[in-house]
């Protein structure tokens, strides 16, 4: 096996793990704010990426071009699972982690359900858009652009949400963070900081989605594969850190990478529940994380 | 007369439940008698399998308060034990179906073993991501024949190897008696020791700790019992059916199948899972056959609508409807006594 | 360890003539906060001892560390000779220390005779023994005519009993009580002393905590001062309140219960 195959897949595996990123990026803010894991969080993707293949096949636009308006529309999804269920599930004063998990969980089956209803359980895929069937070549190195571009837009998705960490936004999302009960003292509205939350954490899917949605394949059960992955991720990263599910991200993208290379293609998911399994007995907050 | 000597709500409460009980088992064994449509027995076996099984993952997700989303590992390491043990070396299903058991409730104490370190949210995902870990290996896994599964050959009518070559009934009182001995186990568990623990921990560790109470024994002890009663269920389902693959007996769907009927009828409660189960496996059946049979998704769409008004209009599950309190009421995420009494209305409101 | 008469040797020369615990050295600091300084004081068997001082006089860190809540970051705490210091509070309750909560922590979702039977079972492993045992405990405690009733629902110093009934369940050799007569009514809080009375009587070692000194005067038969993390005075109540040391320490913190 030669040293530039070893080397594209493992660049393969990196681009590939900065979408992981990315998507885990937006689980993690979610529950860092409000200890709510999203169960739904592959179906969001799955949304950002039929939202995509409709717009193109509708009006024929291109998906980069979508970035935006699949992002906006995935922040009204957020928005709008927070004030109609998440909202009310945190109000719930009996068993209150048993109605987020299940309320979460049976949103996700629902939202399969309703993609298979709307687009049938086919596999799409969009294969002429602008990325489409393109390569980048370096030296002997060949990777799909798609791919790189997916890679690249991710990582500066990332950049923006570490920006956004910044703002006085990104402040009041850490302070409701470290204490959800005493902001209402200093004027932050919770509530709206937490709409906008799941907001941002829907709409950094959406992008990941549409990226995706360019050499991946579309169908109602593909965001499983994706949360799944997504999970592993942040709890590998830390729940509510951002640079650990960067790190962690792209650590995993390898790891599956090189695990197909050299063991099999089909047990590639073993590779990374195995370094969740270590992670979880040596370090179960995981590398940046906060319990 | 001093509190001693008279029988305390405890004691009465108690018994009621074993009347109850054993009236309820007199009529689940009367019951099929005169209905002798072979698909609603079928339909019974399939309602008494999941309320056993999901009675099982209660002792574990509603009294003792860890959430698993990964169940369908138990069922299938005992669907497979029992499976293999009678294909490879001809050990009939009854006595495969305990050494399944105890492999599922082995397997149960090795995944709580790290994971209970873990608080709400990240158990469930590690229990999720064990569960697909294990899927994905038994489904190129050679030994028990990969994704092919492993077919049960019929080889003579008998109750010792749990086989009838045509009759539903049969396994009516199986998976009855299966259904009898987890509520049953979970009665006898609820008002012991344990219970009392798992109880008090899901209230206040701290006070618990101060009583000398130590967390992670009760969280093993409970998960032995659950898994294992659950691993029990999973070699019985094989007899029924005759088959067993990785993904019946390990999918996220089965493990969904198994918590939820105790969520739905009330987690935490004796009667819980038979209720929930009750009402959930003929909406699920039904919907699949009329509504999601060519694939539509309408029928994920109800299941999922289902989920997720029960759990925001009807956390405390169907029983409350009854007046039955749940024990799983002590979740208080927020503050000391003050969240802690409006919590506790809620769920005396149903008392 | 212990010989027959359930006395162990002391490892540690005593203060008082054959104490329970013995507290050597006991510092603990969080961060940069100190909270303990050396403190120093042994605890005889069967009496009652009161630990007072004013707010932040690390009456808690104390307390905590000597029911196993808190480890000292030095020094030694002493139950009959074994060291409990550092065992955690699971272990201490094993080997005889029983404590109250300052705010108190019933069991909501269970009854008065449930919140006690999970005391109970510290000693015992079946149910009906449990029961026994708690239902006595109960009766002990006054609440016999509220076995069944949810923990919730007790009023404050039903509550507080419960919190006592709970911890005596346990079967400790020493109760520590947590602020237990705070807040109190007159008349409730002559109840609360009759009931520790009643519990000293039954052999058990009760160390009380509280910031006001007034309440606990006619039922201690000791006290222990601390002020700012240090141990101030030791001595008899009366002597304590003449003293001059201890007045200027609460003067600047005057606290109406």
């Amino acid at each position: 096996m030669s040293a530039a195959i070893i080397a594209q897949v493992a660049i393969g595996g990196l681009l590939m793990g900065l979408v992981y990123a990315l998507v885990a990026a937006g689980l993690s803010l979610i529950f860092g704010l409000m200890d709510v894991v999203n169960f739904a969080h592959g179906e969001l993707l799955m949304l950002a990426m039929y939202a995509t293949l409709t717009l193109h096949q509708a009006i024929g636009l291109d998906p980069l071009v979508q970035l935006p308006l699949v992002a906006m529309l995935l922040f009204g999804v957020g928005v709008a699972i927070y004030r109609g269920l998440i909202a009310r599930a945190l109000g719930i004063r009996f068993n209150t982690g048993m109605a987020q998990v299940f309320v979460t969980f049976g949103l996700s089956i629902f939202l399969v359900g309703t993609a298979q209803l709307v687009f049938g359980s086919d596999f799409r895929a969009i294969t002429d858009g602008v990325l489409s069937n393109q390569t980048l070549a370096l030296g002997k190195i060949v990777l799909p652009l798609s791919q790189v571009a997916a890679g690249l837009v991710c990582l500066l998705a990332f950049a923006a949400l570490v920006l956004i960490s910044r703002t006085e936004f990104g402040r009041a999302l850490e302070a409701t963070r470290e204490d959800r009960d005493a902001v209402a003292l200093i004027g932050i509205d919770r509530d709206k900081v937490f709409s906008i939350g799941w907001g941002i954490g829907a709409a950094t899917v959406g992008i990941a989605g549409v990226m995706l949605a360019n050499f991946y394949y579309i169908s109602p059960t593909v965001g499983a594969n994706f949360a799944l992955i997504a999970y592993v991720t942040v709890a590998l990263g830390g729940f509510g850190s951002l640079l650990g599910a960067l790190i962690a991200g792209v650590l995993v993208g390898l790891v599956e990478a090189m695990t197909a290379l050299f063991i099999d293609p089909s047990l590639k998911q073993v590779g990374i529940f195995a370094i969740y399994v270590m992670v979880l007995m040596v370090r179960p907050r995981g590398l940046f994380g906060r319990l | 007369m001093s509190a001693a000597e008279k029988p305390n709500a405890i004691i009465r409460r108690r018994r009621r439940e074993l009347v109850v009980g054993a009236v309820l088992l007199l009529a689940l064994a009367l019951l099929p008698l005169p209905i002798d449509n072979v698909y609603l027995r079928g339909l019974m076996v399939l309602m008494l399998l999941y309320a056993g099984l999901s009675q099982g993952w209660n002792i574990l997700g509603g009294y003792c308060g860890q959430i698993s989303l990964g169940h369908a590992v138990y069922f299938g390491i005992g669907a497979y034990t029992s499976a293999m043990l009678f294909t490879t070396l001809g050990i009939p299903s009854t006595l495969g179906m305990f050494a399944g058991g105890a492999l599922a409730a082995l397997a149960a104490l090795l995944v709580g073993w790290p994971c209970f370190r873990l608080s709400g949210h990240y158990y469930a995902i590690a229990t999720l991501v064990v569960s697909m870990m294990v899927l994905l290996l038994m489904t190129n896994w050679d030994f028990v024949n990969a994704a092919m599964g492993i077919t049960i050959p019929f080889r003579a009518e008998s109750w010792i190897q749990l086989q009838f070559r045509v009759a539903v009934l049969p396994f009516h009182y199986v998976m009855l008696a299966y259904a009898a001995v987890a509520w049953l186990i979970a009665w006898v568990v609820e008002g012991s020791r344990w219970g009392f623990i798992w109880r008090a921990v899901k209230d206040d560790v701290t006070a618990a700790q101060s009583l000398a109470v130590r967390v992670f024994p009760s969280k093993m002890a409970a998960a032995a019992i659950s898994g294992g009663i659950t691993g029990v269920g999973g070699a019985l389902y094989t007899q029924y059916v005759g088959f067993i693959d990785s993904e019946s007996g390990f999918g996220l769907p089965l493990s969904v199948l198994i918590a939820l009927p105790a969520v739905v009828g009330g987690v935490g409660t004796l009667w819980g899972p038979f209720l929930g189960a009750a009402v959930l496996i003929p909406v699920q059946q039904l919907t699949v056959a009329w509504l999601g049979s060519a694939g539509n998704g309408i029928d994920l769409m109800i299941y999922g609508a289902l989920i997720m008004s029960l759990a925001l209009l009807r956390p405390q599950g169907l029983v409350s409807l009854f007046g039955v309190r749940s024990q799983a009421g002590g979740d208080v995420t927020v503050g000391e006594e003050v969240v802690g009494e409006t919590a506790e209305a809620e769920v005396v409101d149903n008392a | 360890m212990l010989d027959a008469t359930g006395v162990g040797p002391p490892e540690v020369d005593p203060i008082v003539p054959d104490p329970i615990l013995q507290v050597r050295s006991v510092s603990k600091s969080f961060g940069s906060v100190t909270a303990n300084v050396d403190v120093t004081f042994d605890v005889a068997r069967g009496e009652i001892l009161g630990l007072i001082g004013p707010n932040g006089a690390g009456k808690s860190t104390l307390f905590n560390s000597i029911a196993g809540a808190e480890t000292p970051d030095s020094g030694e705490i002493l139950l009959e000779g074994t060291r409990i210091s550092g065992l955690g509070a699971v272990a201490c309750t094993q080997l005889g220390i029983g404590r109250t909560f300052q705010v108190v922590r019933s069991f909501n979702s269970m009854t008065v005779l449930e919140n006690v039977m999970v005391g109970a079972f510290a000693r015992v492993t079946r149910v009906h023994p449990a029961m026994a045992r708690a239902l006595e405990v109960i009766e002990f405690c006054g609440l016999g005519g509220q076995v069944d009733a949810p923990a919730h629902a007790l009023t404050p110093s039903g509550k507080r009993r419960l919190e006592v009934a709970r911890a005596l369940a346990t079967e400790p050799r020493l109760l520590l009580l947590d602020e237990m007569l705070t807040g109190l009514t007159p008349s409730e809080a002559q109840a609360g002393m009759q009931l520790v009375r009643a519990v000293r009587a039954r052999g058990i070692t009760i160390i009380m905590v509280e910031h006001v000194m007034e309440v606990l005067l006619p039922l201690i038969d000791r006290a222990v001062v601390l002020h700012l993390g240090r141990k101030l005075s030791e001595g008899s109540p009366q002597a304590m309140v003449r003293n001059p040391e201890v007045i200027r320490a609460y003067l600047g913190d005057r606290y109406v219960a």
